[in-house]
């Protein structure tokens, strides 16, 4: 029994994971159809801000992780829109070719400002005890961060003035425009979100992985992996396909190995595709945000 | 301006001495050591105290003089832990330095790519690092601990300490799955029992469930043979798990890519190693070295690892093997070195042992403490025992290969 939920804590730990490294990704794609290659690179930036705010700036690891990592790869991203991104709305493949340039020169950057070595930060919060077992205590605060981000995006979405606009900029720009919005504006605040967003992801993960310049390559495929699948709806869509993988990357790493897990998370997903070529909210809770 | 026969036939007689004189001096020029060690990629932990105690002993080498009166040139390639760039600069290397002899490799797998490079092109190889045992090739000289040196005696003592039970970690290559049968032979001998076993390819970073499936498996004690920057994540979570001090930890890999200065005392006090090496041995050719070093790279400089020592050391015997030789001849060193090359370092005596070109030195269990390694027990003078169980090059000069045991 105690072990039953000790394996439901990784299980949604995993999952939450999956929601922090990818749903960003899911603000930028989902609504703007820009496919950032970076992203890996802005969770990367988020967890060096975490590590140097903690450890050279005398912040605490959570005013550094919560706060300094969105705000400080936020105002990266906006800048990097207004350089690059905003020349090529709508060209999605030369978006995706822009974007893996920048996230060339922000590894290279990054690798010439820190070297190349893998640095890291001790694990904030104590271990919790399940009976005989203990699980730590930072992934159960994970799970809660996944949660408190997806609602917050939500009322963001739902209850604000920007992300109603938000909203209509991504289903028709032209329409925002004549109705007096401003949807440059709009896509740069948008762009300028989802980096923030990863440089939270990406302040959350440190403690657990450490860091180096080329960290983010691990995670963008699964990022982009979840987005896909989750369809069009960003935060009912990345929940969805997240749960999912989350639960069966775990179950198959629990029965055997890491490897098979991380087999198994990919088989799942290409036969998604097959079967959901939208994704899951393509289909499912279409409705949804 | 004309030119007569004479001006002309005196201007060839000049240049035909000075090809004559640049010739000569070419052969008289610097004598050129290779060396290919990652320093990113992945396995940068590891590979830059290599380099730099390689800089620091070819530096000795030429403040001392150099080798047989000609300066020594290390030139270093950086292979960013990736097997094609090892095959491409080894190739390389053996063709346009010309070099002397090439130190190279970390892993087992990277080792195995540049060993046949090596044969194929006749330069001499010398692989610094600790490692599974049993590689049996007379080009190549093997200065770093196996599992006969150090996996035994550290299974020996923590099931002493701890009890029998154990619970493997590994990276799963060769080194790492080789390794693990070494510490399933070692714990079957003395009546112990291997509960479980994980391999973990060199970039997995989630290491939740198995520390679950430790906790639940209950073992006396884990050993880890994890290796590389992503592993040290199995560290960092396996203290935030509150397992540290709950069950016991040994490894031979931990502290080889200063695992015990990148992370917290908090994270990593109490783990057990074994090594050749370590900063803190007390005796007076250490003390010298490493007050030598620290002038050389700074006070503040992590710490001066096995890998590093190892290297270092290898170079010596190296170079003693060229002076016993008279030359930098490929066949005439290696016959040197197989008189048997011994010398005072500062991990104590490390002489080569003919048959198998493994070395025998000292190895010392320690704990990890506050940053740094602390002697626990001193076996003085280990033999490659493991290598030399199927490996006689006195015998099969010819052979070539990597023997695995087998059970």
């Amino acid at each position: 029994m105690d072990f039953a939920s000790v394996l439901m804590i990784e299980i949604l730990g995993s999952i939450a994971i999956l929601v922090l490294i990818s749903i960003g990704l899911a603000v930028v794609f989902g609504m703007m159809k820009v496919i950032n290659m970076a992203h890996g690179e802005f969770l990367m930036l988020g967890g060096y801000v975490t590590i140097y705010g903690t450890n050279h700036a005398g912040f605490s690891f959570w005013v550094s992780a919560l706060i300094l990592a969105p705000i400080v790869v936020g105002l990266i991203g906006l800048l990097l829109e207004w350089l690059v991104i905003r020349h090529l709305y709508g060209r999605m493949i030369d978006t995706m070719l822009a974007t893996w340039g920048i996230s060339l020169a922000l590894v290279g950057g990054m690798t010439m400002l820190v070297g190349n070595t893998t640095t890291g930060i001790s694990t904030p919060l104590p271990s919790v005890s399940i009976g005989d077992f203990s699980v730590s205590g930072y992934v159960i605060f994970l799970i809660g961060l996944a949660v408190a981000v997806c609602a917050l995006l939500y009322a963001l979405f739902k209850l604000t003035t920007f992300g109603l606009l938000a909203r209509a900029t991504t289903q028709n720009a032209d329409m925002v425009a004549a109705l007096g919005g401003n949807p440059r504006r709009i896509y740069a605040l948008t762009f300028g979100l989802g980096a923030a967003l990863g440089g939270l992801g990406g302040a959350a993960l440190a403690p657990l992985t450490g860091v180096i310049p080329t960290i983010g390559a691990s995670y963008i495929a699964k990022a982009f992996i979840t987005v896909i699948s989750g369809g069009s709806a960003v935060i009912a869509g990345n929940l969805s396909a997240s749960a999912l993988f989350g639960t069966v990357g775990q179950v198959f790493t629990y029965i055997y190995t890491p490897v098979i897990g991380e087999v198994a998370l990919l088989l799942t997903a290409i036969v998604l595709i097959r079967v959901l070529p939208k994704g899951i909210t393509g289909r499912f809770f279409r409705r949804s945000i | 301006m004309k030119l007569t026969r004479r001006q002309a036939l005196g201007a060839f007689g000049a240049a035909t001495a000075m090809s004559f004189a640049s010739r000569l001096s070419a052969q008289e020029g610097p004598i050129t050591v290779s060396a290919l060690y990652d320093q990113s990629g992945g396995l940068e932990s590891y590979g830059q105290p290599i380099v730099d105690a390689l800089r620091f002993a070819v530096d000795e080498q030429n403040a001392k003089g150099g080798l047989l009166g000609r300066e020594v040139k290390l030139n270093v390639y950086d292979p960013q832990t990736n097997m094609q760039l090892y095959a491409q600069f080894a190739r390389q290397a053996a063709l346009s330095d010309k070099p002397a002899v090439v130190f190279a490799g970390i892993t087992s797998a990277s080792r195995e790519v540049v060993r046949p490079i090596m044969r194929q092109f006749n330069t001499l190889y010398f692989y610094a690092n600790q490692y599974e045992g049993g590689v049996c090739d007379r080009n190549m000289f093997a200065t770093g601990v196996t599992p006969g040196q150090t996996v035994e005696k550290l299974v020996n003592y923590s099931a002493q300490q701890h009890g029998g039970k154990v619970y493997i970690v590994a990276a799963d290559y060769n080194y790492g799955q080789i390794i693990a049968d070494w510490v399933k032979k070692y714990t079957a001998d003395n009546g112990g029992e291997v509960l479980g076993t994980e391999f973990f390819p060199m970039d997995v970073t989630d290491f939740k469930t198995s520390i679950s499936k430790i906790q639940a498996a209950k073992p006396d004690y884990v050993w880890s043979a994890l290796v590389g920057g992503a592993h040290i994540s199995f560290y960092r979570q396996w203290k935030a798990a509150g397992m540290l001090g709950k069950i016991p930890m040994s490894s031979t890999t931990f502290a080889g890519g200063n695992e015990h200065v990148i992370l917290t005392p908090e994270e990593s006090n109490g783990i057990m190693v074994c090594q050749n090496y370590l900063q803190e041995l007390d005796n007076p050719l250490n003390k010298q070295f490493v007050t030598d070093f620290h002038a050389r790279f700074g006070a503040n400089y992590p710490y001066i690892t096995e890998l590093g020592m190892g290297a270092y050391q290898g170079f010596r015997l190296w170079a003693a093997g060229v002076e016993a030789a008279g030359s930098v001849d490929r066949m005439a060193v290696i016959e040197a070195l197989e008189s048997g090359i011994s010398l005072d370092a500062p991990s104590g005596r490390v002489t080569i042992d003919p048959k198998t070109h493994h070395t025998t030195m000292d190895v010392h269990i320690a704990r990890v403490e506050n940053g740094g390694l602390i002697p626990v027990e001193t076996f003085e003078q280990q033999p490659p025992a493991d290598t030399a169980m199927v490996c006689d090059l006195i015998a099969n000069p010819d052979d070539n290969q990597q023997y695995v045991i087998d059970f």
